[in-house]
């Protein structure tokens, strides 16, 4: 009773909001609405991928102080969660690092719910080791062979005789998932290559840093927004013919860097309101200038 | 007169259902993961969930890895800490004078509620490196670390319980002993301990309890590879526990999918491992009381 009747006042709120925007929008006008008190402020649930939950929070931080008609609240928990959380329909738009599955959307679907598409931001898989590897370069071959367990020691790979340690992301991180069909499998669909099982699996980005910096037998992958100080970032080559290529915004704009992925956000159903002003204003300049602050690649406009 | 026999009764029942809740509790939960969990076993190949690799996101379901995992960590604790634990309770017991005692005791217990996760921010920054570099080992990361840390987690739990227990020993017993002829050591060994032991035992019990369940410092510092280990050498390897991975993939998850349920039939094995634990303990504790009952008849 109580939960329906605040389901119908927020539906009306929603309403009343999406005819001031329509309003505005009819105006030809894109200012923000200054009038609305904060009491009426929507509150768009935003969360997802952990890769991009510090880009979220600064889009959300510069975009909140010109639009107090909405409130906008970032969390994360990996592309999964975020994912999940909209099939539920407890978010309003989900961050995810991977396109969503076929079987997601079908469950969504079958809760009423279209989760809609939207490519904010592109990202570079950096692969990482400690500073005093002397390893600098590999191929996408040689480090879905390490990955996959068939090459155990650096000395195969041309570095010094330790053994090789490989870290991932845990297996709900879009990361984690991108990697392992675009670099273990190597975009192959029927490839049923498999992460080692001796692989450590780290439940956070902050996990994988710690140990590449004081492991010198260590190999770990990330966004490229996560490589701080302390860690050595490896040039890859498509095959071995192929130049190697380091991880920046542009060789990943111009295509060369082979391991780059877009992020994406998804909203349920067509977004309207102050959902729809929020991407927009995330596709737009402004927004994308965070993007390139934050170590990610903007997209092309 | 009446409205005393009346207030009674309400408070004699109301401390009846205190004390059956707790039944009713653990049948609960039991009754939730079951309807949870049970599902998995239709839905999962006999020979998938008893195979050695678990990689749910492409429907490998095996759970032995990480029975074995959380098997290794716990018995690595339980090495480290009813030793200490048991010693540090002897010393303040029985040992250390009353001032030290009143130091010691409050520190015990102060340690016992440091939060899991600091602790395994010192194992990852602190601990991993040094055991990577003093034993020449590929990674830090390992079952023998998360053993180390449940292990001190588990201590003051130890501590606290069998010290309680040592104290509970009446007094008369030690003069007895000593007026005998025996030494300070022979008192404790042979007097104090062995008619403490039902409490001594519970102490463990609820020390291992902990260290199986712990869930954030391992998840922190174990590595969490799912590696069935085989031999003892594999506590120095990397370990996925039972408890890190429902924490680590619980949150992922689709309400009611195969992989769902798999992590609630982690959820029972765990449940049934502490449930054998328990019975083990209790028979214990249930046999040494007849024998000493016979003893002192």
């Amino acid at each position: 009773m109580m939960k329906s009747r605040l389901f119908l006042v927020r539906n009306i709120l929603r309403i009343n909001l999406t005819l001031v925007f329509l309003l505005l929008v009819s105006c030809g006008k894109t200012t923000p609405n200054n009038g609305t008190s904060p009491s009426e402020a929507q509150t768009i649930e935003n969360k997802g991928s952990d890769t991009m939950v510090n880009l979220a929070l600064a889009w959300a931080e510069a975009y909140q102080p010109d639009h107090p008609e909405v409130r906008i609240s970032v969390t994360g928990g990996g592309s999964g969660t975020g994912i999940a959380a909209l099939i539920n329909g407890t978010v309003d738009i989900a961050n995810a690092s991977r396109q969503i599955k076929q079987e997601e959307r079908d469950l969504a679907e079958a809760n009423g719910i279209t989760p809609v598409e939207f490519v904010v931001a592109q990202d570079a898989i950096a692969v990482v080791v400690n500073p005093s590897n002397p390893i600098d370069r590999l191929s996408i071959q040689q480090i879905s062979d390490i990955y996959s367990g068939k090459i155990t020691n650096w000395r195969e790979v041309g570095g010094e005789n330790r053994p090789i340690v490989r870290l991932s992301r845990e297996t709900n991180s879009g990361t984690h998932v991108y990697f392992l069909e675009e670099v273990l499998r190597q975009g192959n669909k029927d490839d049923n290559t498999l992460f080692s099982t001796n692989t450590l699996l780290m439940p956070s980005s902050e996990g994988i840093s710690a140990e590449i910096r004081q492991n010198p037998n260590a190999i770990g992958y990330d966004g490229l927004g996560y490589v701080t100080e302390g860690m050595k970032v490896i040039a890859i080559s498509q095959s071995a013919e192929s130049p190697y290529v380091m991880p920046s915004a542009e060789t990943v704009n111009n295509g060369t860097y082979p391991i780059a992925r877009d992020l994406y956000m998804y909203t349920s159903g067509e977004p309207s309101g102050n959902i729809l002003a929020y991407i927009e204003w995330i596709c737009g300049s402004q927004a994308q200038a965070i993007v390139t602050d934050l170590g990610f690649v903007p997209i092309q406009p | 007169m009446r409205s005393v026999g009346w207030r009674e009764f309400v408070i004699t029942r109301l401390i009846r259902a205190a004390g059956y809740s707790s039944i009713l509790f653990v049948g609960m939960i039991f009754i939730f993961l079951l309807r949870e969990g049970a599902p998995a076993v239709v839905e999962i190949p006999f020979d998938t969930l008893f195979s050695e690799r678990w990689y749910p996101i492409e429907d490998y379901f095996g759970i032995l890895p990480l029975i074995g995992g959380s098997i290794l960590v716990t018995i690595g604790a339980a090495v480290v800490a009813v030793p200490i634990g048991l010693a540090t309770a002897i010393f303040i017991a029985e040992v250390a004078p009353r001032w030290l005692r009143e130091i010691l005791k409050p520190f015990v217990e102060l340690l016992g509620g440091l939060p899991s996760v600091l602790l395994g921010f010192l194992g990852i920054l602190v601990m991993a490196p040094l055991i990577r570099t003093t034993l020449n080992i590929p990674t830090g990361l390992t079952a023998f670390t998360g053993s180390l840390l449940l292990g001190g987690i588990a201590i003051p739990t130890i501590v606290s319980v069998a010290e309680d227990a040592l104290d509970a020993v009446p007094r008369t017993y030690r003069d007895a002993a000593l007026a005998m002829g025996a030494t300070e050591w022979q008192t404790i060994w042979r007097v104090t301990l062995p008619a403490a032991r039902s409490g001594v035992l519970t102490a463990i019990m609820l020390g291992i309890g902990r260290a199986l369940g712990e869930t954030m410092t391992v998840m922190m510092v174990t590595g969490n590879a799912p590696v069935l280990p085989l031999s003892p050498m594999a506590l120095f390897e990397p370990a996925r526990t039972m408890t890190a991975t429902i924490a680590a993939e619980m949150g992922e998850v689709a309400n009611g999918s195969v992989h769902y349920h798999s992590l609630f039939l982690i959820g029972i094995v765990l449940f049934l491992i502490s449930l054998v634990i328990n019975l083990a303990a209790a028979s214990v504790v249930f046999r040494q009381r007849k024998r000493a009952e016979r003893v002192l008849s």
